[in-house]
């Protein structure tokens, strides 16, 4: 059994831990991209997000000002029960994380009806998926109003291929990158169904920087993806040069004969996630 | 602060900058920022660009001033705000023209801009400053002070004068209208991939 009230303990450890601290394989790209980068200008802009991470962690600051909407993507073991109150165990740590670490709160009450700001960070955006064996694996990632504004779903025709993949990607990091706090980690989903692609997307960015894709067709796409956000010579800051993203994750799925369904969902240069296992309790 | 790589020196700007200072600045030049500068963000440039057409003329003394498109975190560290970065400058493009109009000499931020603001810039001689986004620990190490002016409800939004010192910045687009983007994009599309290494 896991209790909701052990979900939200692991929420609230998430959330400080991914404003605070930069994922030990940004920082590990971060160092790569600064060797690779031809541009000195945007060497400094590498040379600041360095500096940056380490003022964070050591005085225990928020690596962005914005620090975010919440997602908690909650992957459930097959063979396990979850009770309570779950969505009311996440809101309740995400205010308590959000008033204890001095995070800046960024959600409008609704988004025509009311644009004041709900004062406490909530509500979190949740999914739920399921996964074999027991407990549940907390992933929450703090999204970044710039780098969400990036991003975008469309639905290809299935002859367009992968060509149209990789053109729709390029053409949307292209678009929207100097805001986006580059260099940028590219989540793409590809496949399901309208609503499902977003967050193929967004779970992409999940994965860790530098580790290949176990699929090998989609290794090389990766791989084509990267060359060409990079060709495109926004760079670091968006300020020119040869590292405009860090990396490029896909994700695939089945989906409808008439559809390819495509997303692209942008990690900023302070991407913030963080994930905790909750064990069952007999 | 950690220097990647030894360039030119950046310049040091003192604010309020008088335009003949600005005048000297290029795109592409780095800069280290001091002096007063006040947040605005999106609900703040609402309430700004109504204020100029009732009273024709900006409020709170901002003639000759500074905005910066931040909404910083709450105190931290013993500094005024834990972390304060830029937001997107284009959501406040619409807003910009009529404000430089008015008497804003400068603009801080991230991102490219519409053509309707290069060309205010180069009209009114205003500059777009541009910081990096995702270094808002590191940049709040420059900032001093921060004293509420107007807006307290809109809580981050509210209208704040930050006192910045030998803050970070670069010249996007200068009071000619030269735009650093579309140098940079021209300068190094294509670049990445020719040099080897680079994937």
């Amino acid at each position: 059994m896991v209790a909701a009230g052990a979900i939200g303990d692991a929420v609230y450890e998430a959330v400080i831990r991914a404003a605070t601290t930069l994922r030990p394989d940004a920082l590990e790209a971060m160092h790569a991209a600064l060797e690779r980068e031809r541009s000195p200008r945007g060497r400094v802009v590498l040379g600041q997000l360095l500096e940056n991470a380490r003022i964070a962690a050591d005085d225990h600051v928020p690596l962005c000002q914005d620090t975010g909407s919440v997602w908690v993507l909650l992957e459930v073991g097959e063979d396990e029960c979850v009770c309570g109150d779950v969505p009311a165990a996440i809101d309740g740590a995400v205010a308590s994380a959000y008033a204890d670490a001095r995070l800046r709160t960024s959600i409008a009450r609704d988004a025509l009806l009311d644009r004041g700001n709900t004062g406490d960070n909530t509500p979190a955006f949740i999914d739920v998926g399921f996964r074999p064996g027991t407990g549940v694996t907390v992933n929450v990632m703090l999204k970044g109003g710039g780098s969400d504004n990036a991003s975008a779903v469309r639905m290809l025709s299935p002859a367009e291929g992968e060509e149209g993949v990789i053109r729709f990607v390029t053409e949307t990091v292209a678009h929207t990158a100097t805001s986006a706090c580059p260099p940028v980690l590219v989540g793409v989903g590809v496949g399901a169904t309208f609503d499902k692609v977003a967050i193929l997307a967004k779970k992409a960015l999940l994965r860790e920087i530098g580790s290949e894709h176990p699929e090998p067709h989609l290794a090389g796409l990766e791989q084509r993806l990267l060359a060409e956000v990079n060709a495109l010579g926004v760079g670091p800051g968006g300020l020119g040069g040869t590292v405009t993203a860090l990396a490029a994750h896909v994700l695939t799925a089945p989906c409808h004969i008439a559809s390819l369904p495509v997303a692209v969902n942008v990690g900023c240069s302070a991407v913030r996630t963080a994930r905790v296992e909750v064990s069952s309790i007999a | 602060m950690h220097e990647a790589t030894p360039g030119p020196a950046p310049i040091e700007v003192s604010l309020p900058a008088t335009r003949e200072a600005l005048a000297g600045l290029r795109a592409g030049d780095a800069v280290l920022l001091s002096g007063p500068v006040y947040t605005a963000r999106d609900a703040t440039h609402e309430r700004l660009v109504t204020e100029v057409r009732l009273a024709g003329e900006l409020p709170f003394g901002l003639a000759g001033q500074t905005l910066f498109y931040a909404g910083p975190t709450p105190p931290a560290a013993g500094r005024p705000a834990g972390s304060v970065g830029p937001t997107t400058s284009r959501r406040m493009d619409p807003a910009t023209p009529s404000l430089l109009k008015a008497g804003i000499v400068a603009t801080i931020g991230k991102g490219a801009r519409s053509e309707e603001v290069r060309r205010a810039c180069a009209e009114y001689g205003a500059v777009y400053f541009v910081t990096v986004g995702g270094a808002a620990a590191l940049l709040a190490t420059h900032v001093t002070a921060a004293e509420p002016v107007a807006y307290p409800e809109l809580g981050t939004e509210a209208l704040v004068r930050l006192e910045l010192e030998r803050f970070p910045a670069f010249v996007a687009i200068d009071a000619r209208g030269e735009n650093l983007y579309l140098a940079a994009a021209l300068e190094w599309r294509g670049a990445a991939g020719t040099g080897g290494g680079d994937l």
